[in-house]
């Protein structure tokens, strides 16, 4: 019984840190642009593939690793610099649709550079399971855990102990006043969509020998990152890891004690409960109109 | 906006295509014509491509042996890009400006039943590459197909189940058509063969991980042996995450898991997991009494040697198709299409890629479970089983 549990649990934290990492890259550009870019989940495919390909070159894995997550940094870079800064002036909505257009391009390169094929990456160690409590646990959850942690003090460092994420902040508040404040926000949203596609690259590859890597791979994870980042507040990184554990740990839960057919229902019909009862999310800033 | 593109470069490209026939019809004024569309490129292009090669390659031979009746054979084949509104529209050119004797094509399942009324209006013999067997259930008189349904794997399946005395299952599918259908085709034929499913898992879309899923099989009282019905790469992952939870019972999947990207996939997981596949894919370890392994054989090292490129199982329908055309031709002794139609419907033994055809005026497809093999991955490789 407790195994059974345990093991749901298991299967629940992986795949909702997964989530948590995809929704911190939703929540990093949003904070500065108020754009949710629709290519994150491409970011997370990117990273992935591109791990495949140079291991296939024969190089170890941590440098296939760190050179993967530069492709897909300089990717979003990229993204920011061809297709979102020259229609800046343009509705959020617009920008909106853009990333939506450049996750089809991307996910079309893919299926060009690297075929269709599905791909496998090996764990970082081992692939045996811990048994904890009769449930088996992997060695990569291990890993997948504490990247997250890691993650997470290192944003924690950055927006709050540095000029540039303090910067990225103020952005984030008030864009205008920033830039009258001497910041420069042009650089600011090309450092957000840089930080956002690392983000995502550094999921893709933590979760590509659970997951195994596709071009399509990107799509359900982006959209369940988005999820994860509604749930816990646009905008506020600690909401976006909350959400994501928590859309992951209903989903495997459902799917163990009530019935697989209802696992995704039952995700985002918690998602629809919170945001009905806190429309800006469990975390998200309270809104409140100033008369 | 997209679609008009997309319409716009189907219409260039027309003309350039017809052109090339009209070249190729005037060097053959009266040869047979065998038309086909398939879906070369698009989403289902890797199962397109290879039917493509495989039909030029076996065009070009029968040319060089004297063609079918005396004539020589022309073949007029377009890219419907995994489209069925362009299937149509090809189909179309196909019987009324290329006047061709017999279509052999239609890669997807959704290519296919668009062109259906198509061909039966028009009374063309149409052999389908496709897979479902809506295609040919019910019985539509003019349209045939090549391809082993899900409904004969899992029939194969539950024959070797209950071979070993495996009648309680649990079963775990994905939610794509290919797995609702052959889903939908197991709980169908259970009851016909003694199967109980004790348990009825499914999985979404694009999920990385199906543990809760599989623990609640493992747990089940009296489980004796698992299937898989899936696609892609959650095949690989279930079987990892198979492992993982320590599952010992029997595991089969479906022949949708015969490639080798299962096994790369699954790092190792795959080892021991059973399932029915075309006989191609074992055909260096087919029995010399087997009489496919002459037929399969020389597919694969035609096809091998001219492409440089591994087999796969979807060339073999085209193969297959094509040869049951132009034998059911050179024993109507022309190309009148009700006499090609009824010749068809007459195949008897026909010794294929797929298995040993015998189609009827109730089936049009002449496969039954025996055309399968059962395979077990052992060394990272398809070990054949019997």
């Amino acid at each position: 019984m407790l195994a059974e549990f345990l093991q749901f649990l298991f299967s629940g934290v992986t795949v909702g840190a997964t989530y948590a990492l995809v929704g911190l890259g939703f929540s990093i550009i949003y904070n500065s642009s108020h754009v949710i870019n629709f290519a994150q989940g491409e970011f997370v495919m990117i990273a992935g593939m591109s791990t495949v390909s140079l291991l296939a070159l024969g190089l170890p894995m941590p440098i296939a690793i760190l050179i993967a997550v530069m492709i897909t940094t300089a990717v979003g870079l990229l993204l920011e610099k061809l297709a979102v800064e020259p229609a800046r002036d343009a509705s959020i909505v617009t920008l909106i649709i853009i990333t939506i257009g450049a996750s089809i391009f991307l996910r079309g390169a893919a299926e060009v550079i690297w075929g269709r094929d599905f791909h496998s990456v090996p764990p970082f160690t081992t692939n045996d399971p811990i048994l904890v409590g009769g449930a088996a646990l992997l060695p990569q959850t291990v890993w997948i855990v504490l990247a997250t942690l890691v993650i997470i003090a290192g944003l924690w460092w950055f927006f709050n102990r540095t000029l540039t994420g303090k910067a990225m902040l103020a952005t984030a508040y008030n864009p205008m006043v920033s830039r009258l404040m001497g910041i420069n926000t042009k650089f600011i949203l090309s450092l957000s969509f840089g930080l956002a596609a690392m983000l995502g690259g550094t999921a893709g590859i933590l979760i590509a020998p659970i997951s195994l890597t596709y071009p399509s791979v990107g799509v359900m994870l982006g959209l369940k990152g988005f999820c994860a980042a509604i749930l816990g507040g646009l905008g506020n990184p600690m909401g976006a890891i909350a959400g994501g554990l928590i859309v992951g740990v209903s989903e495997a839960m459902t799917a163990g004690y009530i019935s697989s057919a209802y696992k995704d229902a039952v995700a985002f019909i918690i998602i629809l409960a919170v945001l009905i009862v806190i429309p800006s999310g469990l975390f998200g800033a309270r809104g409140t109109e100033r008369v | 906006m997209f679609k008009k593109i997309l319409t716009g470069l189907g219409r260039s490209a027309l003309p350039v295509l017809a052109a090339f026939g009209l070249i190729a019809g005037a060097q053959a004024a009266d040869g047979v014509k065998i038309g086909s569309f398939l879906a070369v490129t698009g989403g289902a292009s890797f199962l397109g491509d290879p039917e493509k090669k495989t039909l030029e390659m076996y065009v070009e031979q029968i040319n060089k042996n004297g063609g079918v009746l005396g004539k020589p054979v022309e073949l007029i084949v377009y890219d419907s890009a995994t489209s069925p509104k362009d299937a149509v529209t090809f189909v179309k050119r196909l019987i009324e400006e290329d006047e061709v004797d017999v279509i052999v094509g239609g890669t997807t399942t959704g290519e296919t039943m668009a062109v259906i009324n198509e061909v039966q209006d028009a009374g063309m013999p149409f052999i389908s590459l496709a897979g479902a067997g809506v295609i040919v259930d019910p019985v539509k008189k003019w349209v045939f197909k090549t391809p082993h349904t899900d409904g004969l794997a899992v029939e194969k399946i539950f024959i070797d189940m209950k071979e070993n005395g495996l009648t309680k299952v649990g079963v775990l599918s994905g939610s794509g058509g290919f797995d609702q259908s052959c889903h939908g085709n197991v709980l169908k034929l259970a009851p016909k063969y003694g199967i109980e499913i004790v348990a009825d898992e499914t999985h979404g879309k694009g999920d990385t991980d199906m543990t809760p899923q599989l623990t609640k099989i493992k747990n089940t009282p009296g489980v004796q042996a698992f299937l898989y019905c899936g696609f892609g790469a959650p095949t690989s992952i279930v079987a990892k995450n198979y492992k993982q939870i320590g599952m010992t019972i029997p595991h089969y999947q479906t022949h949708g898991s015969a490639s080798q990207k299962f096994i790369d996939g699954a790092d190792g997981a795959a080892e021991g997991v059973r399932l029915p596949a075309a006989a191609l894919l074992v055909v260096d370890q087919l029995p010399a009494s087997n009489p496919q392994k002459k037929v399969a054989g020389d597919y694969k090292n035609a096809y091998e040697t001219r492409y440089k490129d591994q087999i796969s199982t979807f060339g073999g329908h085209a193969y297959d198709g094509l040869f049951i055309a132009v034998e059911a031709i050179e024993r109507a002794g022309s190309t009148d299409k009700e006499k090609v139609r009824e010749e068809i419907e007459k195949t008897k033994n026909f010794i294929g890629a797929d298995g040993i055809f015998n189609m009827s005026p109730t089936d049009h497809l002449g496969l039954g479970p025996d055309s399968f093999v059962m395979v077990e991955v052992s060394d990272g490789t398809w070990k054949l089983l019997k």
